[in-house]
């Protein structure tokens, strides 16, 4: 790790003001579990941190019927854990429970991963497939506008996540198939039934990051079943691949993974 | 005898400070005014050095010295040996190209260390050396053992032309072409023995200090076995004489072999403190141990069996390359020889049986014994094989193996191993018979009703331990003996100090070795006291690798005990006014047998030092030491069964059940034996379906972290059963055999044995990755 200063902020408005006398240099720190691995192996040297951590209106978790807003700085712990979120869309407390280990759950944050936008994070998928909306410290953003590419999100130089929300459906449910070492997602999908027709979520397979699958949602709109998939081909062209698994095994597994999500959802 | 002898299970006295954190380890060592080293390593996999630049560096924060490679070699400090010479078929030594511990003028992997900055704190020593400016004209790379053989390929050292290091062979090559001639049935299979890295949870560390005063060397290394260091450190590297050099491994978190070897970084380290005149400390991090940890197994071999028309195996024929990376390690030459080839007959009666090796050259970091070295892909080899013959042959591979078992010992293999006592049906019929194999067809179709495809697969090991008889493998070619030794010290009070040369890295000698003392005297473990790892205590060793801590290191603490025992009872006999021959120490006790004369343990021994009633020209103390050199090696052997589901959708294996039935000869500790086993298979499951080890074409290694290294959990395993059968060693006095490796070595084959039998293709390397299987399951379908 290079030397850094740290700064611990106990307001966004603090946060945001200290990020802009810094410039570029500047990093928010959430839970670290991405940011401070980063540092250590020396791909990332911010000059400083903020800590973002200790700021209370980051935390917090309403669901009001069916609305649910959960505060940038919640832990995976903490949403998977939370009844309240589970009573009205147990497939989004289930991901939370799929992240990382538990080390990772209770000091890694929502607003974090979601700034951070991994290939193979799980809550995008989720964001994706619900018609989230992503709460920054200037304005609010669609799910499906906010994920651009790898790494790379609508978020403007400073801007603070500060919370994510979104509308329970009828059913829903995430499935994940796991890198055997990293145990991130090589795919992941999170699927979303609303009168209104269904909606796909796929991490951890795309080249460009997660997307919504939408041959999936039309054939799952008309018939939710599993069976619905069965015929649809996923073009390998928008697969990643890699040592763990090439396009072609990422393309079934996309299916593969459907299938088992709309299964699970069904369970419910 | 007692709850606490042979046999008991009793609990780790080590364990307590392990698991509270109290352990004490090189990194905690400190002493006064020490200061930190970081390396510079090399980012390319093959290059010339053309320069290199200090100024920067020195003029960084903090900076006390930079020192490079031809500073090393200007103070004469040796390159690094390989302890084991092995020649080629035609006679010619093996081709051994330099190994500096500081590399001066071409680098031959990603993370080859080139020089050193030593800093007032670890963060300054880094950044310094990221600040050295070091200019590299690239070389053409390559990391696969059989293209480095090609014509054309890049050549690494001058010394090794075709980048061979030696062609050897082992057996009768006309006698096995005879019995091919006369075979019904060949099988032949392309087997891929994947490179591993061995991952053990302490990453290295060295603390090198020159006491200036004293003229006087200390190093703190991660050590399997202190006393090789030093002496390989004085005798061949020049870094001190070795009156005057002190090794010590203190508590040392796993091994697995990769600590065996002496590195570049702890000679560094002790060559840094004397030029800088500071004590100097690296600790490697998670990164720099993938890069630079010696990489186990990675062979390519081509292997073929002839059988006769009843079945009956008739030869063996074994092509096999090895990559030993771009260095010759310590003990690399004897891995994918002696420890390998001589292994080929497995547990069958082989008439006839012929290996060729090649050792190659590549660029990649240096490959050496890790858990089970060359047995494990002796393993693989033959059960892969077996297995194969069996389902081309259409009969049963429980069948097959019972029909070539050897069943009378001694018995001469073809490839010099003489095995010396077994019982390989007992261990195959406890196997199938804890696998419930009987009940296999209906698991499967219950299996299939889910959706899933269920396998059965086994593998009966044979591997050599106990290593080894000096003479024996003086012969063959190795630079040192491997006896071991103890010395048993009996304070004034009973209690008592057992020395010995075997180290431990988790293994729980201290309580193994202590059980050896209650066993003989009656005394709680407690009472004992097990010293290892520091040369200035312990007078010389040979360290612990090869399962050989119990069939070498505990014979020798059993002949220094029947010293003790001897001269206790004359002390006893003497002041009882009994016979000598009538003494029995049991409980804590030493009594005149028949009577109820008697004197306590505690009684003779401060009697021994007291000295005042000792018979006529005793020496006073009690204290005896002693050497032991093994007659043979030792042979355990086992049938290990796996049963796997695999999910035809995604290609993912689970393991649903493994049984091992292991034959370790005398058990000491059950519960220590079981959690070695357990230890073993994991790692073996690892390596069948996890742990793959990528170089991309330019020989950057691109599994260097636990993000691409899929390393065995425990929701990758399932419980094990496990159990022992007993045939006693014939060969060293408490009949042991060793159990440190076998896990790793008998269970790769039984896991790729029960893939393929549930996918139905044979064509499946390891790690049988979900997508492997997924793609071999579509190539049959
Ligand atoms: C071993 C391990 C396993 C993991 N497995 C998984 C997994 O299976 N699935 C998964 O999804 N993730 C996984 N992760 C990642 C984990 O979920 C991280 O916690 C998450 O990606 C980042 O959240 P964080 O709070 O730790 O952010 P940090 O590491 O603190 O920050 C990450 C980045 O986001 C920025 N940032 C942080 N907070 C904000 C904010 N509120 N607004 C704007 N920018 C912000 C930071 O400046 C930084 O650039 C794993 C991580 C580890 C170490």
């Amino acid at each position: 790790m290079y030397e850094t200063s740290y700064t611990r902020a106990t307001s966004i408005e603090e946060a945001a003001r200290l990020a802009a006398e810094k410039g570029e240099e500047a990093k928010y720190l959430s839970g670290g579990m991405t940011l401070l691995p980063t540092m250590k192996q020396r791909l990332a040297a911010p000059e400083m941190l903020i800590d973002l951590r200790h700021v209370g209106e980051l935390k917090g978790i309403t669901v009001d019927g069916r609305a649910i807003r959960i505060g940038g700085g919640m832990t995976h712990a903490e949403i998977a854990q939370s009844d309240a979120i589970k009573a009205v869309c147990p497939g989004f407390t289930s991901l939370a429970g799929l992240i990382g280990d538990p080390a990772v759950r209770h000091m890694g944050t929502i607003g974090g991963s979601v700034a951070n936008f991994d290939p193979a994070a799980d809550y995008p998928a989720a964001l994706l497939a619900l018609g989230g909306t992503i709460h920054t410290d200037k304005r609010e953003i669609a799910a499906d506008d906010f994920f651009q590419g790898l790494f790379e999100t609508a978020l403007e130089e400073g801007e603070i996540v500060t919370a994510v929300s979104f509308e329970a459906p009828d059913a829903c449910a995430y499935e994940k198939f796991r890198n055997p070492a990293s145990r991130y997602a090589m795919c992941g999908v999170f699927v979303a039934k609303r009168a209104g027709g269904v909606k796909v979520g796929v991490t951890g397979a795309g080249s460009d990051g997660a997307f919504r699958w939408s041959e999936g949602e039309q054939a799952l709109s008309g018939n939710f079943a599993p069976e619905a998939v069965d015929g649809l081909t996923v073009p390998e062209g928008n697969m990643l691949s890699d040592i763990h698994g090439s396009s072609a095994y990422r393309a079934n597994l996309v299916k593969v993974v459907t299938k088992r999500a709309v299964k699970k959802a069904q369970g419910h | 005898m007692g709850v606490e002898g042979i046999g008991a299970k009793v609990l780790r006295k080590e364990d307590r400070r392990f698991i509270t954190g109290r352990g004490r380890y090189v990194d905690d060592m400190s002493v006064p005014g020490m200061k930190y080293a970081a390396f510079v390593r090399s980012p390319h996999a093959h290059a010339r050095i053309t320069g290199i630049d200090k100024s920067a560096a020195e003029a960084m924060p903090g900076v006390i010295g930079v020192l490079d490679g031809k500073q090393l070699q200007g103070d004469g400090i040796g390159n690094l040996i390989c302890g084991w010479a092995v020649s080629s078929k035609d006679g010619t030594p093996m081709k051994m190209g330099a190994y500096p511990a500081l590399a001066s003028e071409v680098v031959r992997y990603v993370g080859q260390p080139l020089a050193v900055v030593v800093a007032e704190t670890r963060a300054q020593a880094r950044d310094a050396a990221d600040a050295l400016a070091v200019e590299y004209e690239e070389l053409p790379v390559v990391t696969k053992a059989v293209d480095a053989l090609k014509d054309g390929a890049p050549q690494l050292h001058p010394e090794a032309p075709g980048n061979l290091i030696f062609d050897w062979e082992l057996g009768d090559r006309s006698a096995t072409d005879a019995a091919f001639a006369k075979a019904a049935h060949v099988t032949k299979i392309h087997i891929h023995n994947n490179r591993l890295v061995p991952n053990p949870m302490e990453p290295r560390a060295a603390l090198g200090h020159y006491d200036m005063a004293e003229d006087h060397y200390t190093c703190w290394t991660t050590s399997q076995n202190p006393h090789v260091a030093r002496l390989v450190m004085s005798a061949f590297y020049n870094v001190a004489p070795e009156h005057k050099l002190r090794v010590i491994a203190p508590d040392v978190g796993g091994g697995f072999g990769s600590k065996i070897y002496i590195y570049p970084e702890e000679i560094v380290c002790l060559w840094a403190s004397k030029r800088t005149g500071v004590p100097v400390k690296w600790t490697s991090d998670r990164t720099e141990a993938f890069l630079t940890d010696a990489h186990g197994r990675d062979h390519e071999t081509e292997v073929e069996l002839a059988l006769d028309a009843d079945n009956k195996i008739l030869g063996l024929k074994v092509e096999t390359t090895a990559n030993l990376g771009a260095y010759m390690s310590l003990f690399s030459s004897s891995v994918p020889t002696y420890l390998y080839a001589t292994l080929l007959s497995g547990q069958y009666d082989i008439p006839a049986i012929h290996a060729n090796v090649k050792a190659v050259y590549t660029n990649t970091v240096p490959v050496d014994a890790y858990r089970g070295a060359g047995r494990p892909e002796a393993t693989f080899v033959v059960e892969r094989t077996m297995e194969t013959a069996a389902r081309e042959l259409g009969i049963s591979p429980a069948e097959l193996r019972r029909k070539n078992f050897i069943r009378s010992f001694p018995h001469q293999t073809p490839v010099i191993m003489a095995y010396d006592a077994g019982d390989f049906e007992a261990c195959l019929n406890a196997g199938m018979e804890a696998a419930d194999v009987a009940g296999f067809e209906g698991r499967r179709a219950e299996a299939k009703s889910r959706g899933k495809l269920r396998g059965l697969g086994m593998s009966c090991y044979i591997e050599a331990c106990g290593i080894a008889p000096s003479k024996a493998v003086g012969s063959l070619g190795a630079g040192v003996g491997l006896w071991e030794s103890a010395e048993v010290r009996v304070n004034p009070v009973g209690t008592i100090e057992i020395l010995t040369g075997s180290h431990s890295h988790g293994q729980g000698h201290e309580t193994t070795f202590s059980q050896l003392v209650a066993e003989r005297f009656g005394l709680p473990v407690d009472n004992v006291q097990v010293i290892h790892g520091d040369t200035d205590k312990v007078q010389f060793g040979m360290g612990t690798y090869g399962s050989r801590s119990g069939a070498v290191g505990m014979s020798a603490i059993v002949k220094a005990l029947d010293k003790v025992e001897a001269k206790a009872k004359k002390i006893a006999a003497h002041v009882l006014e009994a016979d000598e021959g009538d003494i029995v120490i049991e409980n804590g006790e030493v009594k005149v047998a028949g009577t109820d004369k008697k004197l306590g343990w505690h009684e003779v021994c401060l009697g021994a030092y007291t000295a005042h009633n000792l018979p006529d020209g005793m020496e006073p103390g009690l204290k005896e030491g002693a050497f032991y050199d093994p007659t043979n090696f030792t042979f355990p052997a086992g049938c290990y069964i796996c049963e796997v589901e695999v999910d035809p959708e995604t290609g993912t294996t689970e393991v649903v059940q493994f049984v091992a039935a292991d034959d370790f000869g005398r058990v000491i500790n059950p519960m220590i034996v079981e959690g070695q086993v357990h230890g073993g298979i994991a790692q073996g499951i690892g390596q069948a379906l996890l742990e793959g080890t990528h170089y991309d074409d330019s020989g950057q290694l691109i599994t260097a972290s636990y993000m691409d290294y899929a390393m065995p959990r425990a929701w990758d395993l399932p419980m094990f059963k496990v159990s022992t059968t007993e045939t006693l060693c014939p060969g060293n006095p408490l009949g042991m055999k060793g159990c440190g490796e076998a896990g790793a070595i008998g269970s790769p084959p039984a896991v790729i044995n029960a893939i393929t039998d549930a996918i139905g293709n044979n064509d499946l390397t390891m790690p049988a990755t979900p997508e492997k299987v997924w793609k071999a399951l579509n190539a049959v379908e």
